[in-house]
């Protein structure tokens, strides 16, 4: 680890009136390995695995693994640790592991099985990955990502998933935004429900065989660290209050992203970042939180009370076009709009991807069309997703087969029917590629701390592309995980942890804290509409665009508005009981924290690259322009103490085999 | 809008519940009913009153979390999850009762908020194939006719919701059982464990405290994913066949003669 450079003192407060970017962070030392075996791409996976020491059967049950968050990437992880022989306890707030927010994931999962002979293979989805992540994601990691894809297919047929097959019998495939093979696999509109219930159902049999213990509704609120190792974790148990500890040897957070730092996302209720947050507050560095990503399609806000935004599957592109009226000024059904007076603004920009272009592109086409004043809908915030021409082309029944349950959603929450009229769809938040920074193994900067899935940062770059997070949830928990924790738990099992050591009951002395300050303030304002106010913040400074000005303006509020939060939130009731509002409470706490940080890291990254576009770097005809000379590094963030600035750890990104150039999807 | 909501309260599992009644005023008709307790609850809270316990987390139809009794029904009026449901089914004025699912083996936490963790225990004792990571062959190893892999995945779309218990009059988990049972045992994986499996979960379905399957079918009127009721006739063939030809715990073939008699769909 880097060593700090003594300039970390100055508070915030002396920071508020600085005009330059530099004076809200220190900068340390680069992170100079990310531990990638030094051989040719190819084989580096097998390298590390072989390399990585294994852990005799044996001596498994004596070594002890805690995951938290059971979504593809913890129940996966957990069910494969479990039946390796170790002995995992495992965590969720949701009431069953089953409810995980990966099964909300519609669309699909990527794997390089080339079976429709379209020229697909492990280099070209690892290169579609490294160019679709706009060359902000680490090749080493990539790589494998790709390569493990094809196995996940065959783990989850076999754990009896049900995806959509041909009348031969065999595997179905579709295509999906920014590539041009069909490389998809998918179960109808419910892909990330069908890959969960696998998993979960394996998580399952090893509790059954009693080699996993399941904790549901409880909450991790603080990691502990013991001697410079991860090796417990405080939690709420959400039904009683009770605040308790528990260790083992490592902790794996598997616990999703942060896109309810904007309140409105496509993220359940309940997902937050408090156990990335908690783990980066005790050293793990947090990388690139400003990449977050803006899903196109979308179902638009309706109002204020809105609790959170339903996405339609990109797949939907596949097959709808998208367009908005030539004029501002047409106010007709859209039914009526004849098509000279349209404008499928995506095939014009773009021909040869047209409405497939990548997420990010697709997202800021969307918004400046409706900047233009040519948005349709209540406020002007949406774009038509219009299925007249594949019904016409396919007819109803394909397109029912292929987007019945979409079409379902849409219809129940709209009351409209989009078989009739054209889908009115708006871009939202929908994930974070930022996370914790893991290095090849998925370790973070705290030895015996591995983080897994969307919670870490490590694939996607700037821009992730559909369906590929259910294959890296997957591919971090059936596979990459269990091959490398062993080399870890090869030097196991640690000295036990006394209860009363300092560094267990100062993280139980500040979670107490924490709670008893939140139930005590007793001020005006709820827990939510601070958290509304918050995320209306990052949505308009943090979000689609990024301006250097707006950030700042948003440094400042997110600091006042944090200061109102700790002496004016109202939040009712005790501890030593199911508390809602508590549990909300101390999630958007945390956020306030990450938003900040967020806005840091996009006030640093002075360029545009996949989701982050800062309006100061764009080309001639308003693309997102990238610069690689000064930008390509991963950020890494460490915490610098309450009130002190964060310190920036670059990790230089080099690539060795895809060409950096910039993205042209024309 | 205004409503009135007569809402159960229940302090916690051991405390006597009661319903109360909240008059809501000035919603939007364009509201999900989680969205108009969202509201409530909000200004409840700065009533200084303790906001309602209830359930919910992708509010997308798709986790399973969220389930209330609207009106005596589970999901209330549309056949679909709480989330789904809107403002707009309802009118202005209504009274309308709202209640947490009512079965012994989903015990009250708090308010609207029950534990179905019992369902996890009936997947536990067998609703699963056994796979272990990294012995799977590939995927195209099995083909599996597009009619079976059509059915097993309707049956999947089961979100384990409960609201087929909630439905029930005898409180019976059978739907939630079978949809797995059917899942499972229509495709090529899932055979070898077809027997032991669904003695294992009706074993288990039955310790926890449900109730046998009269086929009423209560469940299916209220399933929000339409799993088909004929799934429950599937687990009956399945477990009569594991019983009369003496399988208990050990997998086993099909028995002989018990070919796949489909019926229509």
């Amino acid at each position: 680890m880097a060593s700090k450079p003594p300039d970390v003192h100055v508070t915030n407060s002396e920071l508020l009136d600085s005009l330059d970017a530099d004076s809200f962070y220190v900068e340390g030392a680069d992170i100079a390995d990310t531990k990638a075996p030094k051989v040719p791409i190819d084989r580096r996976w097998e390298e590390r695995r072989f390399r990585a020491r294994l852990v005799n059967p044996a001596n498994r049950r004596k070594l002890s693994v805690i995951i938290v968050g059971t979504g593809l990437a913890g129940s996966s992880a957990a069910a494969t640790l479990g039946e390796a022989g170790y002995n995992v306890t495992c965590f969720c707030y949701q009431d069953s592991p089953r409810r995980a927010h990966s099964i909300a994931a519609q669309g699909g999962i990527n794997a390089a099985k080339n079976y429709r002979n379209d020229g697909d293979s492990v280099y070209r989805l690892f290169y579609d990955t490294v160019k679709g992540g706009d060359f902000r994601a680490r090749e080493s990691n990539v790589y494998r990502l790709a390569e493990v894809s094809v196995e996940i297919i065959d783990q989850c047929v076999a754990q009896g998933v049900p995806f959509a097959r041909e009348y031969g019998g065999l595997l179905d495939n579709r295509s999906f935004g920014g590539v041009q093979v069909s490389r998809t696999f998918y179960a109808r509109g419910q892909t990330g429900q069908q890959l969960l219930i696998g998993a979960y159902q394996a998580l399952e049999r090893q509790i059954a065989a009693g080699t996993v213990e399941m904790n549901t509704r409880h909450e991790m609120l603080e990691l502990i660290v013991v001697d410079g190792r991860a090796r417990g974790v405080v939690i709420r148990d959400m039904v009683t209050g009770a605040i308790e500890t528990h260790f083992a040897d490592a902790v794996v957070l598997a616990t999703g992203g942060y896109s309810n730092v904007f309140f409105l996302s496509t993220n359940a209720m309940g997902c937050n970042v408090t156990a990335t947050w908690r783990a980066y507050r005790k050293g793990a560095y947090f990388a690139n939180p400003c990449f977050t990503q803006i899903h196109p399609t979308c179902i638009p806000v309706s109002g204020d009370y809105q609790s959170k935004l339903t996405l339609m599957s990109e797949s939907l592109r596949n097959d709808g076009r998208i367009w908005v009226p030539k004029s501002g000024e047409d106010k007709r059904d859209p039914r009526e709009i004849p098509e000279q007076d349209r404008d499928y603004y995506l095939e014009r920009l773009y021909p040869s991807f047209g409405n497939l272009v990548p997420r990010d592109i697709a997202s800021r086409a969307a918004k400046n069309v409706c900047d233009e004043g040519r948005g349709v809908g209540p406020g002007g915030l949406g774009v038509y997703l219009d299925f007249a021409a594949a019904i016409a082309r396919l007819g109803r029944p394909t397109v029912e087969a292929r987007y019945g349950n979409l079409f379902q959603i849409y219809a129940q929450i709209t009351g409209d029917d989009p078989y009739q009229t054209p889908m009115r769809i708006y871009p939202a938040v929908h994930y974070t590629m930022g996370g914790l920074w893991v290095d090849y193994d998925l370790a973070s900067s705290i030895p015996g701390l591995y983080v897994t899935g969307e919670a870490n940062f490590s694939d996607h770059g700037a821009n992730r592309l559909g369906a590929s997070a259910l294959m890296q949830g997957l591919a971090d928990g059936y596979f990459v995980l269990p091959n490398t924790i062993s080399d870890y738990l090869a030097d196991g099992p640690f000295p036990q942890v006394d209860q009363s050591h300092p560094a267990v009951t100062e993280a139980v002395e500040a979670v107490r804290a924490r709670i008893n300050t939140l139930l005590s303030v007793n001020g005006s304002r709820t827990v939510d509409s601070f958290h509304r106010e918050l995320g209306r913040l990052i949505w308009d400074y943090c979000g689609m665009e990024r301006s250097e000005e707006g950030l700042r303006k948003a440094l400042t509020r997110i600091r006042e508005l944090k200061k109102e939060y700790w002496s004016d939130v109202r939040v009712l009731g005790t501890n030593e009981e199911l508390n809602q509002a508590l549990e909300r409470a101390g999630r958007v706490a945390d956020f306030f924290e990450l938003g900040e940080l967020m806005c840091i890291d996009a006030l640093v990254r002075r360029e545009s690259c996949g989701g982050h576009f800062r309006v100061e770097s764009q080309t001639p005809d308003g693309e997102a322009l990238r610069n690689d000379a000064e930008f390509a590094y991963v950020s890494a963030w460490e915490f610098g103490g309450d009130d002190r600035r964060p310190i920036l750890h670059k990790e230089p990104l080099v690539y060795e085999y895809v060409e950096m150039k910039q993205r042209s999807y024309k | 809008m205004n409503v009135t909501l007569r809402v159960w309260r229940q302090a916690n599992g051991r405390a006597k519940g009661k319903m109360a009644i909240y008059r809501v005023n000035d919603i939007s008709e364009d509201m999900s009913f989680l969205e108009m307790l969202d509201v409530l609850n909000e200004r409840l809270t700065l009533q200084g009153d303790d906001p309602i316990a209830f359930d919910s987390d992708c509010r997308e139809g798709i986790c399973g979390m969220c389930g209330l009794v609207i009106n005596g029904v589970a999901h209330g009026p549309q056949q679909t999850t709480t989330c789904q449901l809107h403002m707009r089914s309802f009118s202005d004025g209504d009274v309308i009762d709202v209640e947490p699912w009512r079965a012994d083996p989903f015990p009250v936490i708090k308010d609207l908020v029950v534990d179905r963790s019992a369902f996890d225990r009936i997947i536990q004792a067998g609703g699963y194939i056994s796979a272990p990571t990294g012995t799977a062959p590939d995927a195209h190893a099995t083909p599996v006719p597009k009619r079976d892999a059509d059915r097993a995945f309707d049956a999947a779309t089961c979100i384990s919701c409960g609201a087929c218990v909630a439905a029930c009059p005898n409180g019976s988990a059978m739907l939630f059982t079978a949809a797995k049972i059917t899942h499972l045992g229509l495709l090529p994986q899932g055979q070898p464990e077809r027997y032991s499996r669904v003695v294992g979960m009706v074993a288990q379905h039955d310790a926890e405290g449900f109730g046998g399957c009269t086929n009423i079918g209560e469940c299916t009127a209220v399933c929000p994913k339409a799993i088909p009721f004929e799934t429950i006739s599937r687990l009956n063939r399945d477990l009569i066949s594991a019983l009369t030809h003496g399988g208990s715990h050990w997998p086993r073939a099909a028995p002989k003669g018990e070919t796949e008699v489909d019926e229509e769909d």
